[in-house]
């Protein structure tokens, strides 16, 4: 089934070149989609447009079948969560974490109950007290971690991901990476993620797309888009990551 | 002549030690790194060793700047040395950049004060500084505010911020873990590059093994503010001594094996 789709979708900034072109993406239910692609490709715009925080100027996006028009915001957005770019800013800096973590629950009109809060601290490995302090008490990889709690705390259908992993160390990283694959398998999340780690994207995501300076130029399943790319990004990227000599 | 001396570092938030005892130093042309996990005290590392501590933490043990104190010494002087010796690359470059400036004005208002650089001299030092981070859309690029910047965007434009003016010693906190991994190596060519034809110190903090292992050489693994194990890069990776060097090691071979296993089947 097909969760949520971008259809045609063409995407500019006020009074700026267009950021996407004609880009059309299906993610379906259980099928985890990795959007990969250079700085600046506007992989975080189609984000947010899939989140319904933009309009696109031209196309559609379809919320399980339907086109996601206002009106349906928030219906959609009890299936749906993020993590965003750049946590920090994300997370409101007069409130303390137990707060910022309830948020979607409150949002959904469900209680804010503190075992729930708790459990998602402990699941992206925060220690217990984490709820009682402020963000700016944490590390970057720690508040990065708040806001993967944050996402996961109400069991979303959807959770689209911007570099969710990226300023975690790659002990922390195989926790978080392990931790999303059981929710996939266990609570029937879907994963549309944006990361530059390769890695990450080959354990998480069944299909891959591409994007280059807004335009998809490849997508298909990871293994086929990873093992034999047929765009000279996609090469290029492949031989850009860094590994450790044997 | 070490630029940088620290040596029992320990930095804490009342009763709590959040860095602990931490010693190391650093040439001119050194490659020093602090790998390790979240949380391990890296960054305040380098937030102790510019001075630039938050309220409500303290600082404790000797850190000396091309000679200054800089956990005793009055601010004036602090402020004195940081500029014009040391620049620091903040892991998290939205609190590093005003929200109400633009990237240019940015990137110009440093090379104005330490290069004293005006007009058609400071328009084109802007222009070269974006370029050298491969923002070649440079004038756009140079009008726009930090929310009109892509993630990647607005790390390079820390990045160029802060070597602009050709520190002698550049701290860089995880510079480049918004990029995209053809941009990263292009970044770490250019880190690289600084070190060999500047002789610029770099200290790289990052949690990420295979980007450490292309700039730096000399290690200092640190866990809950501890440097647990130090030594030069290639032998850390072929022979971790500490069990946590260890883990770090493997998890990295973990994520090549996953994308090599893909691209395989
Ligand atoms: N608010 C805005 N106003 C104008 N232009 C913008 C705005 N936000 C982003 N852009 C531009 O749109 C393009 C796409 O940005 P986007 O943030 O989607 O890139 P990205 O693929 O997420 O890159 P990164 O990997 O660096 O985060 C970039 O060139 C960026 O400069
Ligand atoms: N202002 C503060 N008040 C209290 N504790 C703090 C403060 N800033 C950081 N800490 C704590 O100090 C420890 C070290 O933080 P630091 O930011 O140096 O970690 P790090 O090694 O840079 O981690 P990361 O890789 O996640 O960025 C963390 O446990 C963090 O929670
Ligand atoms: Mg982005
Ligand atoms: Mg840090």
């Amino acid at each position: 089934m097909a969760l949520l789709e971008a259809d045609s979708v063409g995407f500019s900034y006020r009074g700026g070149t267009p950021a996407l072109t004609d880009v059309s993406l299906t993610v379906r239910a259980g099928r985890n989609v990795a959007l990969v692609g250079e700085s600046g490709a506007g992989k975080s715009t189609l984000l947010r447009l899939l989140l319904g925080l933009a309009r696109p100027t031209t196309g559609e996006i379809r919320f399980a079948g339907r086109p996601l028009t206002r009106g349906r915001l928030r219906e959609y957005r009890r299936a749906v969560q993020a993590v965003f770019q750049d946590p920090y800013s994300s997370l409101d800096p007069r409130h303390r974490i137990g707060r910022i973590v309830a948020e979607p629950l409150r949002g959904l009109g469900l209680r804010a109950d503190p075992a729930r809060v708790a459990a998602a601290l402990d699941a992206v490995g925060l220690p217990a007290d984490t709820a009682s302090r402020y963000p700016h008490e944490f590390s970057g990889g720690q508040r990065q971690r708040v806001a993967i709690a944050r996402a996961i705390v109400c069991d979303p259908k959807v959770l689209l991901a911007d570099e969710p992993v990226s300023a975690l160390d790659l002990t922390t990283r195989v926790r978080i990476v392990d931790l999303l694959a059981s929710l996939c398998a266990e609570r029937d999340l879907t994963i549309m993620l944006v990361s530059h780690d390769l890695g990450v994207v080959a354990e998480l995501c069944r299909h891959t797309a591409v994007l280059e300076s807004g335009r998809l130029v490849e997508q298909g399943d990871t293994s086929q888009v990873l093992g034999s790319p047929s765009h000279p990004y996609t090469r290029k990227l492949l031989a850009s990551v860094p590994r450790l000599a044997r | 002549m070490s630029l940088l001396t620290v040596s029992g570092l320990s930095v804490r938030s009342g009763p709590s030690v959040l860095v602990d005892g931490v010693s190391f130093e650093v040439s001119p042309g050194d490659r020093v790194g602090l790998i390790g996990e979240s949380g391990s005290g890296k960054s305040l590392t380098a937030l102790a060793v510019t001075g630039l501590l938050p309220p409500g933490l303290t600082a404790t043990g000797e850190v000396r700047l091309d000679g200054v104190d800089m956990i005793a010494a009055p601010e004036r002087q602090r402020t004195a040395v940081r500029g014009p010796v040391a620049a620091i690359v903040f892991q998290e470059p939205l609190t590093a950049l005003n929200p109400l400036m633009r990237a240019g004005r940015q990137i110009a208002d440093p090379l104005r004060r330490i290069r004293g650089l005006r007009g058609e001299a400071l328009k084109l030092a802007v222009r070269d500084a974006l370029r050298e981070v491969r923002l070649d859309d440079t004038d756009r690029i140079a009008r726009s505010y930090p929310h009109q910047l892509s993630g990647g965007q607005r790390q390079r434009v820390a990045i160029a911020m802060a070597i602009a003016c050709r520190p002698r010693l550049l701290i860089a906190d995880e510079p480049t873990t918004a990029l995209d991994v053809t941009v990263q190596a292009e970044i770490l060519d250019l880190l690289d590059g600084l070190v060999t034809r500047h002789n610029t110190a770099l200290v790289f903090i990052t949690h990420d093994l295979p980007v450490a292992a292309r700039v730096i050489r000399d290690t200092h693994v640190l866990r809950n503010g501890r440097v647990v194990e130090s030594g030069p890069i290639d032998s850390l990776i072929d022979h971790p001594e500490h069990p946590y060097t260890r883990t770090l090691v493997d998890s990295a071979r973990r994520f090549d094996a996953a994308l090599e296993r893909t691209a395989r089947d």
